[in-house]
Order: C-alpha cells, then sequence, then structure tokens
C-alpha cells in the first residue's frame, strides 16, 4: 500500500493505493493522526486506487473517524467500487460514514 | 480450463506474508472460473482474516511458530485450510454481530464475521495445530 495526501484548501485528501490490510494499517492510522495533530479536521479518503479492505483496515477507519470527531472534524469516504461498497454495506459501516462518489463530492460535503 | 494447482505451504508468523499468499492464491482461482466479485471480494478478504488470525492470535506473532495453508479444488468447490499452533477458538462463540448499534463504533470484532459472511462456509477443528476451514463454491456465493 502506499498513501498519497495532497492539500485542497481547508481539506486533506488522503489517496490509498493497493490493500488496506492488517500489516499496513497503522501507516495510514499514525498519518491521518499525525495530520490530525497538525490540525487538519476535514479529511476525505479516496479509495479509487484501493483493492480490498480486512476489517482491521475497516477498524482503523472507523478509529480515525471517532478522533477527527472528538476534534470537531470528520472524515469523508470517495470512490468506493462495488466490491468495497458491498463491504461497507455488509458490516453496516455505510451507515457511518458518509460516501461520496466522487472526491469532490466528499469535499463538497463539508 | 487449467487444472488447478493445489498448494500446500507454511510462512512464518508476520504478517507481511498474507498479502502475497493472497495474492497466489487468487490468481490460481481466477484461471478457475471465479467471477469478478469473488476475486476481488469474497476470496481476498476471507483469506485474509484467516491468515491474520491464525499469525496475530493463534500463534501471536511468535516467529518460532508457522501457519500451514493447504488450498485444494474439488468439484468447482476451493478449500483452504489455514493451520496455526494455537490453542483454537469457539468459532461459534466467537463470531459476534458488528452491525449491531452498540458495536458500529468498536474498532475490532469483524474478522469472523467477515469470514462467515464471505465464504459458503467456515468451519474449524483440532488437528496437529487448530485449523480454519474456508469453502467456496466457484461461481456461487457472491456477497
Amino acid at each position: 500500500m502506499s498513501l498519497h495526501v495532497t492539500r485542497q484548501g481547508d481539506s486533506l485528501i488522503v489517496d490509498i493505493e493497493g490493500q488496506l490490510i492488517v500489516s499496513n494499517r497503522q501507516e495510514l492510522k499514525q498519518r491521518v493522526l499525525d495530520e490530525a495533530e497538525s490540525g487538519a479536521r476535514k479529511i476525505v479518503i479516496d479509495f479509487a486506487r484501493t483493492g480490498y479492505i480486512d476489517s482491521a483496515g475497516l477498524g482503523v477507519l472507523v478509529s480515525l473517524a471517532k478522533r477527527l470527531r472528538e476534534l470537531g472534524g470528520d472524515i469523508r469516504l470517495a470512490n468506493l467500487n462495488d466490491d468495497l461498497q458491498t463491504l461497507f454495506e455488509l458490516t453496516k459501516l455505510d451507515t457511518l460514514f458518509q460516501i461520496s462518489d466522487t472526491r469532490e463530492r466528499a469535499l463538497e460535503s463539508f | 480450463m487449467a487444472a488447478f494447482g493445489a498448494l500446500d505451504l507454511r510462512i512464518p508468523s508476520d504478517v507481511a506474508q498474507i498479502e502475497p499468499v493472497v495474492a497466489e492464491i487468487v490468481r490460481r482461482c481466477a484461471a478457475q472460473g471465479f467471477n469478478h466479485r469473488q476475486l476481488a471480494l469474497n476470496l481476498p478478504v476471507a483469506l485474509t482474516e484467516a491468515l491474520s488470525n491464525a499469525i496475530l492470535r493463534g500463534n501471536g506473532e511468535d516467529a518460532a511458530k508457522s501457519v500451514r495453508v493447504r488450498v485444494s479444488m474439488r468439484d468447482a468447490e476451493l478449500t483452504v485450510e489455514v493451520e496455526d499452533e494455537g490453542m483454537g477458538f469457539d468459532l461459534e462463540a466467537c463470531t459476534g454481530d458488528p452491525t449491531l448499534p452498540e458495536n458500529l463504533e468498536k474498532e475490532e470484532g469483524r474478522g469472523l464475521f467477515l469470514m462467515r459472511a464471505l465464504m459458503d462456509r467456515v468451519e474449524a477443528y483440532r488437528a496437529n495445530g487448530y485449523v480454519v476451514r474456508l469453502t467456496l463454491r466457484c461461481g456461487g456465493h457472491a456477497a
């Protein structure tokens, strides 16, 4: 997995390329927490180039959303393909996150 | 259709081993007619859960312990057996429902649930070590 982080206005966009799984979830968690410590409050996670996500990856997303909400911010998800959308529906995490079909819509949703 | 090459391998208790093993099993299944959803979601997620469970919980990431992975296919049914050196667990008792409102914001507790949701069968038994057996019918189950 590789992470690509870009700023757009007062928002942060995190692209996840590859799999988000147990072996690399800490990398995403630490990177987003570091950005939150530096003041980032609006974070979009873009899954356009993501393969699959396991329960550890889902757990990190839940944990990060909780932390951002505690800080008065939030995380929005964008570009889930049909398989990832199904994964979020199976686990009902589609009710916990606001999911947009493009990163632009995700940015507008803040 | 190419013959399915059965696998029998032993990997160290290191989560970095998961992704290449999953990729190899998915690659073999792709040649057998498994559908896109099975190759992109059911198989990789369920296999990752079984392997991480064996490495982290079964073997406690103990470098002296290994995980055995056996993969075979018969009558269009894939069977993957993941064997660790741990004490085992009660599959039924340990499978909670992470979709309940009180569990939704928990970081953990989705692994066994996903395995069972994405496979046709998940069984567990004791052999030399503790074995979790996943079964998926080619072209059948789609989450």
